[in-house]
């Protein structure tokens, strides 16, 4: 159903770019405001309305046509574009729900995470790392990406940072973060200095077409290439460059898990598509060798050894986060079978995957700030004092391990099925039994929590402490809705799956 | 194969500093060493572009003549790409190096200040907890302390 009529007409005009500015000004404003209480409410605010604007900018998609927004009125290619299509307005919408659910879920967390004194600056980075990360997805100028690209990863590195104050590992965490994050960035950006020196322009539709003309260009565009895959690979945490991820995962405060964990590696993916799909073309032979062989190899190879190494980890969110390794690797493998089936499924797995991860590492969360535990043993008889956190991480787990039903099975099936149409049978093979190791690491953790016992304190038995509601709120929102994608309540699947579809159209050169 | 190397010296020069800033940071434990690297190698990418940026026989992209030239160079400031090509052949015939480079690399610059600026301050936080800057020995102290913390549970 179409809810068109709710938004005015200057969120499809002016929308674009209000996306980006509006959290880029309040970062700024939040910094520099004397009373710090207020930081929270205005960084609500900005996240609420520009989940308004981009559900508007969905709609408009859905339901109507791109939308090109050309900054200070310069047409591309010399003026920088912003371009909302099926591929990015249902990450912008991503993003700016999960950035909203996070700041919900921060308001208590913070109070055990944070500094008073801190509190103001935290917003102010978690808004400018959200900006960053909208602005990615929104551009249609490749040298933007790049300074996007910095501008959340530099935030990023802050937040991770401010995790010292409950666990100093995480200063070693943000450390080795910033270094290879950095690495990666600079990887892209040589990647697209060999782009320019091919194509002489920089917006992505004009290189587009020149690479297109030239049938794929010289050496140069091809090793240009091979720095964009390497450089995107590090922030997307593709498997033998994913070495950061459990550490920034582990350490970082809670809600920054739970932000970066569903929406920046997504981010990266996103452009990963953009740059092979649109920018170049699966049709050039050396992309199609890239896909077939090295994008596929890692997601292959990064589905069963990170989820090996997820089941030998004691601490819980070490588990999810080399989970989320694993997953990105089914995401991969689905763009790497590269037909219309394999992206939608790729890419609607990289929406379910968001949410059940923000489920499962909000309920972690919550175990953390009434108990303040995250190893595994630690996790006994959690349903007997927090049965609706351990209900909704039981959902997300479900859902991660592709329960029928769930979010995570409707992605896995079409997933099966892309990999099955062209008879890669090793590869369903390989969804199936890292699946099957989800079940482990998933399971280890469910069953503590069902059939353990509560440790007692002073040998008084346990008495139940429930999760506050602001975090309640968005884990069983994030929760329900796994299940109504499963179960395809409201039409919400069917939407997910037409979304995903649509995306692959625009890639595979459709509309957009 | 060594005219070559001559000819096109600044990519010896762009290869020979991303290979030894790459070096530094995988090698080194010393934290700073480390950014000392991470500089080194984004430092090679600068000059990567300035060199992409070079038409050979280019003149610096500035319009020189102000009086009589100055209808022109409005025009040159209004028109579309293709009527400032028409535009700049038909006037003087120079030949302009590409400025867009150079204006990327100054935002890539301000970029990798603010890198190695947020990496400074994460080391100084380090020094302050752990009280050394050495990755070995950080590694040690946590297994250590986080061990105890264990057995004490």
């Amino acid at each position: 159903m179409s809810f068109m009529p709710l938004f005015p007409q200057w969120i499809f005009e002016q929308g674009p770019a209000f996306l980006i500015v509006l959290p880029l000004l309040m970062g700024a404003i939040i910094a520099i405001l004397p009373n710090r209480s207020m930081a929270w409410w205005f960084t609500f605010f900005v996240t609420l309305i520009c989940t308004y604007t981009a559900f508007g900018l969905f709609q408009h998609i859905y339901f109507d046509s791109f939308l090109l927004y050309t900054m200070g009125g310069w047409a591309p290619p010399h003026g920088i574009s912003l371009i909302v299509d099926g591929l990015s307005a249902p990450i912008l919408l991503l993003i700016s729900v999960m950035a909203m659910l996070t700041v919900i879920y921060a308001l208590p967390a913070s109070i055990s995470e944070i500094e008073p004194k801190k509190r103001g600056p935290f917003y102010a980075a978690f808004l400018i790392c959200f900006a960053g990360l909208m602005g990615m997805v929104i551009t249609g100028d490749a040298f933007n990406v790049f300074v996007f690209l910095e501008v959340s990863s530099i935030s990023t590195y802050a937040l991770v940072a401010m995790g010292a104050a409950r666990d100093r590992r995480s200063l070693a965490a943000a450390y080795n973060y910033l270094i290879m994050g950095s690495i990666g960035a600079t990887f892209f950006v040589i990647g697209l200095g060999f782009l320019f020196m091919e194509t002489g322009t920089l917006n992505m539709a004009e290189m587009s077409a020149i690479l297109s003309d030239l049938d794929g260009g010289t050496r140069v565009s091809k090793v240009g290439y091979g720095f964009i895959v390497v450089g995107l690979g590090l922030k997307i945490a593709m498997f033998p460059l994913h070495t950061w991820l459990p550490r920034a995962y582990a350490y970082a405060p809670t809600k920054i898990t739970i932000f970066l964990a569903s929406t920046a590696t997504k981010a990266a993916i996103y452009l990963l598509l953009r740059f092979t799909f649109t920018v170049f073309d699966p049709s050039f032979d050396y992309i199609s060798i890239m896909l077939k062989y090295l994008i596929v190899g890692a997601a292959v190879v990064g589905m069963v050894f990170a989820s090996f190494q997820a089941i030998f980890q004691s601490d819980v969110r070490r588990v999810l986060a080399y989970s989320s390794v694993a997953q990105v690797g089914y995401i991969l493998l689905g763009i790497g079978i590269a037909t219309s089936s394999g992206l939608a499924a790729g890419y609607l797995h990289l929406l379910n995957h968001a949410i059940i991860k923000g489920c499962l590492f909000i309920s972690v969360g919550a175990f953390w700030y009434r108990f303040g535990i995250t190893r595994v043993d630690d996790f006994s008889g959690l349903f007997k004092t927090m049965p609706l956190t351990m209900g909704a991480f039981t959902l997300g787990g479900l859902s991660l391990i592709g329960v029928p039903f769930t979010a995570g099975f409707v992605s896995k099936v079409k997933l099966i099925l892309a990999a099955a149409e062209q008879e890669m049978w090793w590869a369903v093979l390989v969804i199936v039994f890292s699946s099957v190791l989800a079940i482990v690491y998933i399971g280890r953790i469910i069953m503590a929590a069902y059939f353990g016992s509560p440790p007692k304190i002073n040998g008084s038995t346990f008495t139940k402490n429930e999760a506050p509601f602001m975090m309640l709120f968005p884990m069983w929102a994030l929760g329900l809705m796994s299940i109504a994608i499963g179960l395809n309540a409201f039409g919400i699947g069917d939407t997910f799956v037409s979304a995903s579809e649509i995306a692959a159209s625009v890639l595979l050169g459709g509309r957009g | 194969m060594l005219s070559l190397l001559l000819d096109q010296y600044n990519y010896a020069v762009v290869i020979i500093l991303m290979m030894t800033g790459l070096y530094v940071v995988f090698a080194s434990r010393n934290l700073i060493k480390k950014l000392v690297g991470l500089s080194i190698f984004q430092t090679s990418v600068f000059l990567l572009y300035i060199t992409i940026g070079k038409v050979s026989g280019g003149q610096p992209p500035i319009v020189e003549s102000h009086g009589s030239d100055h209808a022109n160079s409005e025009t040159l400031l209004f028109a579309s790409i293709g009527e400032v090509d028409s535009v700049a052949q038909s006037s003087s015939e120079v030949l302009y190096s590409n400025p867009l480079p150079h204006v990327l690399i100054l935002t890539a610059i301000v970029v990798g200040v603010a890198t190695l600026a947020i990496g400074l301050s994460l080391v100084v936080r380090v020094r302050e907890v752990y009280g050394t800057i050495e990755e070995d020995k950080i590694e040690e102290y946590d297994r250590i302390y986080y061990k105890e913390i264990l057995e004490r549970q």
